[in-house]
């Protein structure tokens, strides 16, 4: 009940503060309405006497206001490629992500249990992980055979280190006794290992796919804006969500960026939400302290 | 149910005889002697009390009886078998819990069982009794996190016990427990040997706690490890802490004890222990009382 109580209460916080930010920011696009632009003005001649090319200074009334995206989203809300964006990003997201867990996992869990497979493993895992999943992306197209495999790629790469890292690390870390206390009450090595290391690695392994996922959606949005688009070539890969914030810059409808910046914003909450809720699921012993 | 009492081993053995056993860590001019040519029996059936100053290397001791371990040098037997690894029949108790979290207290006690196949009506019916004997069975379905630090202890005494193991290991189980659920586990699991007959070797840095509980005392020097005293603790069982209070004889154990801990808690004192100096400091205060 008490829980339940606080949850509600934080959910009208939530909304409370969501409210103010776009009040805010709606009250700071108008302002320069309201000021008038002149009121810069002698600042921007200095700028431009001290040699800068753009006068400009940067500010909030540049961006579109709160009421102006909604409007520019309420155009595209009906429109089939908006959300074909939506699809292909969360497709890609989902798709790298979960490759990433499928091969990520056991391959971690190999290399904290097997001494032979990490000295072979983890040294080429190490120089390969400071490589950014971006600087991938020409390698990747030359690579694969499609644009949406090479976009894919990038995006596994991106959760795939984090999630060995995560896994190696955690089961690395169990406590030494919960070894010796299986061994001592009879436990094989194929027990200790469903019973001890897989249970003892499992935070580790939802704090690496919280991260993990957090770092797809950065991937994603970089290659789809980086690939252009391909619906409107004709190609099967392409578009996406980053595509869509391209093109909309490409085109000069601001507020559609702010539109796509949004949309990425939702998708994320709600892939970070979902894997809580999986990790509250799977690890039940951890929301009890 | 609870009325009734905890299985006796059924054979009456569990007789670890340590002889000459030395512990190094690291080779070289780096080697570190831990134990140094130890010999000391913990006898069939009785409560074998060690205790020595901290960082003294009782810990190693453990994990050499318990099999984790194998000695630099020297032979550890147990009923005349060398010990060659770890085993059901010699259970820790390790210090601080060593409960596995992700697990309910009934599946952390029905751990041994379960890993060595064993889960029948019979193990099933035992795990009800000892989940009862610990006074646990309304906390069965919860987390370790979920349980109070003497509750702990006991989930993991049921832990050990459901293996019905000829010795039990206590590595410095109660500490960290405040000075009255300390006092009330040591009655408790007083009382859980005494009924048992098992074997148990309890290893501990505190002078009352080792008195109040043991049947013989082994006194340990400084490091490396050596046995510097083996007194007999010849006080009535059932043993209750109230008696212990007034006895004469609990207290001259207890004045005995101190005297050689104190000696060898010097000589780390002049080493630069912490711990040392604290027991030096609370040896002061004690004697001046008295």
């Amino acid at each position: 009940m008490a829980t339940h109580k606080l949850s509600a209460q934080s959910a009208v916080r939530g909304a409370f503060s969501i409210l103010a930010f776009l009040l805010l920011w709606e009250l700071g696009s108008r302002s320069t309405q309201w000021i008038g632009a002149d009121i810069f003005s002698p600042l921007r001649e200095l700028l431009g006497g001290l040699g800068f090319k753009k006068t400009y200074l940067p500010w909030v009334g540049a961006i579109p206001a709160p009421t102006e995206v909604l409007a520019a989203w309420a155009g595209v809300i009906g429109d089939a490629g908006y959300w074909q964006s939506w699809y292909k990003s969360v497709f890609r997201v989902l798709a790298g992500f979960i490759t990433a867990m499928l091969i990520g996992i056991p391959f971690g869990l190999l290399l904290a249990v097997n001494r032979t497979a990490f000295g072979i493993g983890f040294p080429v895992f190490e120089v390969l992980r400071p490589i950014p999943p971006l600087a991938w992306v020409p390698a990747s197209i030359i690579f694969w055979p499609t644009q949406e495999m090479s976009i894919a790629f990038v995006t596994f790469l991106g959760a795939f280190y984090t999630i060995v890292i995560n896994v190696v690390g955690g089961a690395k870390s169990i406590d030494q006794r919960y070894f010796q206390a299986a061994q001592s009450m009879g436990s094989s090595k194929w027990d200790i290992f469903k019973r001890i290391i897989l249970p003892g690695t499992l935070p580790s392994i939802m704090v690496g796919s919280a991260v993990g996922m957090g770092i797809t959606w950065e991937v994603v949005v970089a290659a789809e804006m980086i690939s252009g688009g391909g619906s409107s070539t004709g190609g099967t890969g392409g578009g996406g969500l980053g595509f869509f914030i391209w093109n909309s810059y490409v085109g000069g409808s601001y507020q559609q960026i702010v539109v796509g910046m949004i949309s990425i914003g939702i998708a994320g909450f709600f892939s970070s939400e979902l894997l809580r809720a999986l990790g509250k699921y799977v690890t039940p012993w951890l929301r009890l302290r | 149910m609870s009325d009734a009492t905890i299985p006796r081993p059924l054979i009456a053995s569990g007789e670890i005889a340590v002889s000459g056993v030395s512990k190094n860590y690291g080779s070289g001019h780096l080697t570190k002697e831990v134990v140094r040519d130890c010999t000391f029996t913990i006898e069939r059936g009785k409560l074998t009390v060690m205790i020595g100053p901290s960082g003294c290397g009782k810990s190693t001791l453990i994990r050499l009886l318990a099999g984790f371990e194998q000695p630099s040098s020297g032979t550890i037997k147990i009923d005349g078998e060398p010990i060659t690894g770890p085993s059901r029949e010699r259970l820790v108790v390790f210090q601080e819990t060593a409960l596995f979290p992700w697990m309910s207290t009934y599946d952390n006690i029905m751990f041994g069982p379960r890993a060595r196949g064993e889960v029948t009506a019979q193990t099933k019916e035992f795990a009800e009794f000892l989940l009862n004997k610990v006074g646990l069975q309304e906390f069965r379905k919860k987390y370790p996190t979920q349980l109070s630090g003497g509750m702990q202890r006991r989930a993991e005494l049921a832990r050990a016990m459901i293996n019905n193991p000829t010795v039990m290991i206590l590595d410095e189980p109660f500490r960290g427990l405040d000075a009255m659920t300390k006092e009330l586990m040591w009655e408790y699991y007083a009382g859980l040997v005494e009924e048992s007959g098992r074997t148990n070797f309890f290893v501990t840095t505190d002078i009352d706690e080792a008195v109040f509980l043991a049947d013989r005392l082994l006194i340990m020097s400084n490091i490396p490890t050596q046995v510097r005293a083996v007194l007999e603790v010849d006080l009535p069982r059932p043993r209750k802490l109230s008696d212990m209070v007034t006895s004469d004889r609990a207290n001259a154990i207890k004045t005995e004890a101190l005297s050689i801990l104190h000696e060898e808690a010097m000589k780390s004192f002049s080493r630069g222990s912490k711990a040392a100096s604290d027991f030096v400091e609370a040896y002061s205060k004690r004697s001046a009382k008295a």
